[in-house]
């Protein structure tokens, strides 16, 4: 009766409804005679497609500056190479000569294109939440609105040969969906993309199990940067940025400058969002731009919210556990309620109660933890 | 109930969360009488004071026991505004004036008097048309009444002198009909030498009208200057009653500090040993620290190697910005040295790289981590520091998580540090135990110098008396020189070689631990004068 009682105070009443309902709709779905594999399939795959968008919600958290819903800086980062990567791969005519190389060479491009930019917009996004101490989430909601408004700008006035990314018929502006399909799209997820494209002792990337789709290459990936992150944690400037993040006069009289730790925090934090919606792009087999990337903080700060993190702490196993619930109701969701009930757009409606309201609980959980 | 008093307090208890912190206190004032309230802090004053005037902090933890009686009638006082019906008023020590209101305004503040309108008699009378003539009339002649004729009452209060500040608070406590007792709670501490001496004035003046007056100050001179009697608390307890004029300055000092019996530490603990003039551990040269409430002034002390130095004095006096500047958290000024070298305080971590640990007053604010577990309190600094508990993975180094279990369950068991186990989050501990946390941080960074400040506050006895005798040992047995600051007296004088008293930032004068309590009670007030003892 006590573990079972300590169980339900760790795990938080938010996430057992959540759960509750996650369950409920997995059964709803089976009854309904949806394929479980499929379904399941598509939760994983969903899961690993946001997962780095979550993570990246982790060093920000740490570092003090709170719930980074500013990680649009970090997405717009990372679009803002994979479209640099991809004309470059245009302009250079990769795909012939570099066959089934040339994907690849345009997704390490991308990465690297969007590390480099994420760090040092994170590193000055960093200097201005360290001048705006006290109120980071109000002025990082900001921040990652105006963000958007101003890449909308940059999209429309880059002039880029690669016919997949400019709009047709007009020499300048890119397109709102570009695909990934001649690029890198589905590269580390997608069964039928690996395949076709790569060459046979590569195909371990992405496979199936019957009707179950196995994304041995995305999941490896995202595995190695929560490794990455998780070793970080431990390290002595990930403790350090931990102890910041936590009480800056205990960490300044330990030495240590907390402003640059912040800094530190915020600038990891963007590069992964960067590398997230990299990822995401892969696996979605899309680069969205413009206003697509609008709300995607929210769905990772309510992700890793109802994976139980606090607005002060998040680990490594809030993502996994946030991220898998809030999507696997997602993906559930859609097919249940269309068989049930004939509105289009519930699921949608469903998300933004879910991830709001989300939001709004731990919001009004933290102020009950300072006094 | 006696019928000569306008006020009488008896047998007052109180317990916040079982910890006594009034015990059987009983306090007496006559009609038209200066009364002084003195004692140490933490002596129970504000408590009481909370108790008279009802303040809600009393009832929200259980309220109080004994009885408080109003011209021989039993009052019953369990809110702000019962105490000013009853005609209670309180003079406080930080001003509660709006700046950007006139004097008549802040004087008449809740207490306006107005014209019936015809939106009044609908609406009810928060719509009457003010009456302002009256108000300043009013105004006017309560300011006269203190002697201050040179206040206009049509002045904004903001960018007026600070006495004159003080004086306006007076005034509006006066103007309130059938006020029969002010209190002052340490009205001179803001103001200079002349505003003070012009304060205790006004209060003879509101005594001769036959208003009562509890006068709660740490300068006895002042005492002894205007009050006709005085109350001494200690502890918790009532010590005295007695009339100005049959005692003395000393007599009082030796009341408010008392000998107590019970000994922190054990004496075959504190064995002898030669300490030398010659080897200085840590020297304040001309010494600033610009921490707000806690400010140090200029000062010149040298602590050797090998000692047990306590700071001593009252609230507010800056002995706790001592440590607070050495440890980077606040700025400072002038130089401090470690073993004849200089430390450059803007550098943060200076101190401890130069072997100098800390143990913050302030547990929950500075001192721990309160969501992380007991180990990574422990490790913190020695790791950011000194690299400890560090182990190598290819390029990386990461937690050495063995180690630091092991050292943190070393800790635990050295200090009996009562947990479920290293990981347990030090904010679920309770506060002897953290400060115990506290304490095992400080010493994993193995230091020369460890500075220790108000390391038994709010901690129980038995706690106390581990973490006093923990300190000695270290001292004794590694050589470790300690400085210790600390309100209590007492602990202070049971384990310290010196004690210097900080009064007004600065060093007021170094005691031995058996100096007379007389002579202690008058350096914390800091009084200057040849005790005959």
């Amino acid at each position: 009766m006590k573990t079972l009682k300590t169980f339900y105070e760790n795990f938080g009443l938010p996430r057992l409804i959540i759960a509750g309902f996650f369950i409920l709709l997995v059964v709803a779905s089976i009854i309904l005679g949806f394929s479980p594999a499929v379904l399941f399939s598509d939760v994983v795959k969903r899961w690993l497609m946001y997962g780095t968008l979550v993570l990246a919600m982790v060093p920000g958290i740490q570092s003090g500056i709170g719930l980074n819903f500013g990680i649009s800086l970090g997405i717009s980062s990372g679009l803002l190479g994979a479209v640099l990567a991809m004309e470059i791969s245009f302009l250079r005519d990769w795909n012939t000569t570099l066959g089934m190389g040339a994907p690849w060479l345009t997704l390490l491009l991308a990465l690297f294109f969007g590390v480099i930019l994420a760090a040092i917009v994170g590193t000055l996004y960093g200097m201005l939440l360290n001048r705006v101490k006290g109120s980071e989430m109000t002025v990082s909601t900001y921040v990652g609105f105006s963000v958007i408004a101003f890449m909308n700008i940059v999209w429309l006035s880059l002039s880029f040969k690669n016919g997949e990314l400019s709009w047709p018929l007009q020499g300048q502006g890119l397109r709102n969906t570009a695909s990934l399909s001649g690029s890198f799209g589905g590269l580390l997820s997608n069964p039928d993309v690996v395949q076709a494209t790569q060459p046979k002792w590569l195909h371990w990337l992405a496979f199936r199990v019957g009707e179950f789709t196995v994304p041995l290459g995305l999941i490896l990936v995202f595995a190695f940067l929560c490794l990455l992150v998780w070793l970080f944690l431990r390290s002595k400037s990930g403790i350090a940025m931990s102890g910041a993040g936590e009480n800056q006069l205990f960490t300044t009289s330990s030495g240590i400058n907390v402003n640059q730790k912040r800094i530190q925090g915020t600038m990891i934090s963007t590069v992964l969002g960067a590398v997230g919606i990299i990822l995401y792009a892969q696996t979605y087999g899309f680069l969205q731009l413009y206003n697509a990337p609008l709300m995607m903080g929210f769905a990772s700060v309510a992700s890793i919210l109802i994976g139980g993190a606090t607005v002060r702490r998040a680990r490594i196993s809030n993502v996994l556990i946030g991220t898998l619930l809030f999507q696997g109701i997602l993906v559930t969701a859609l097919p249940v309620v269309n068989e049930v009930v004939e509105i289009g757009t519930l699921p949608e409606v469903l998300r933004i109660i879910i991830s709001n309201g989300i939001i709004l609980y731990a919001l009004s959980k933290t102020k009950g933890e300072n006094q | 109930m006696d019928e000569q008093y306008l006020l009488s307090m008896s047998n007052i208890s109180k317990e916040y969360y079982g910890n006594r912190v009034l015990k059987n206190v009983t306090l007496n004032v006559k009609p038209g009488e200066i009364h002084a309230l003195v004692g140490e802090n933490g002596a129970g004053k504000s408590t009481l004071m909370n108790i008279l005037f009802g303040m809600p902090v009393i009832y929200a933890t259980g309220g109080f026991e004994g009885q408080v009686s109003l011209d021989g009638e039993v009052a019953t006082v369990d809110n702000p505004h019962a105490a000013m019906d009853y005609g209670i008023g309180m003079v406080h020590q930080e001003f509660m004036l709006i700046p950007e209101f006139t004097v008549t305004e802040n004087i008449k503040l809740g207490r306006e008097i107005g014209h019936k309108t015809a939106l009044s008699r609908i609406f009810g009378n928060l719509l009457e048309k003010l009456n302002w003539d009256q108000m300043s009339r009013d105004s006017r002649k309560a300011l006269n009444s203190i002697g201050m004729m040179n206040i206009e009452e049509y002045t904004k209060v903001a960018g007026m002198p600070i006495g004159y500040k003080q004086f306006v608070e007076i005034a509006r406590e006066i103007d309130k009909t059938g006020i029969k007792l002010l209190v002052f709670d340490e009205p001179t501490a803001v103001l200079t030498e002349s505003e003070a001496d012009r304060l205790l004035e006004i209060m003879r003046l509101i005594a001769e009208k036959g208003i009562a007056i509890i006068f709660i100050t740490h300068r006895l001179t002042e005492v002894m200057a205007v009050a006709d009697s005085m109350t001494i608390l200690r502890d918790g307890e009532f010590v005295a009653r007695k009339d100005v004029k049959d005692t003395s300055l000393a007599n009082i000092a030796e009341l408010m500090i008392g000998r107590q019996v019970e000994k922190l530490v054990e004496d075959d603990l504190l064995g002898e040993r030669e300490l030398s003039d010659e080897n200085i551990a840590l020297e304040f040269i001309d010494y600033y620290v610009d921490m707000p409430g806690e400010r140090v002034k200029g000062m010149n002390v040298k602590i050797r190697e090998g000692e047990i130095f306590g700071f001593g004095g009252l609230a507010g006096q800056g002995k706790i910005g001592i440590a607070n500047g050495i440890m980077g958290l606040y700025d400072t000024e002038g130089e401090v040295l470690v073993r004849g070298k200089t430390l450059d305080l803007s550098k943060l971590g200076e101190a401890l790289r130069n072997k100098i640990a800390f143990v913050s007053e302030d547990r929950r604010g500075v001192g721990l981590l309160l969501g992380e577990s007991i180990e990574r309190n422990i490790i913190f600094s020695a790791m950011q520091i000194n690299d400890e508990f560090l182990k190598g993975i290819g390029p990386i180094k990461i937690l050495d998580k063995a180690t630091a279990d092991k050292h943190a369950k070393n800790m635990i068991k050295l200090l009996d540090i009562r947990c479920t186990g290293p990981s347990q989050a030090v904010g679920s501990l309770s506060g002897g135990n953290q400060q115990k946390v506290c304490l095992a941080r400080a010493i994993t960074m193995i230091p020369e110098i460890l500075i220790v400040s108000e390391p038994t506050r709010g901690i129980d006895i038995g706690a106390k008396k581990l973490v006093l005798e923990y300190l000695t040992k270290i001292n004794r047995e590694l050589g470790t020189t300690i400085v210790m600051i600390s309100s209590e007296l007492l602990e202070l004088r049971s384990l310290c070689d010196r004690i210097a008293i900080v009064s007004e930032g600065k060093v007021f004068s170094v005691m031995k631990p058996d100096d007379p309590d007389a002579a202690y009670g008058l350096a914390m007030a800091g009084v200057r004068e040849e005790v005959a003892l």
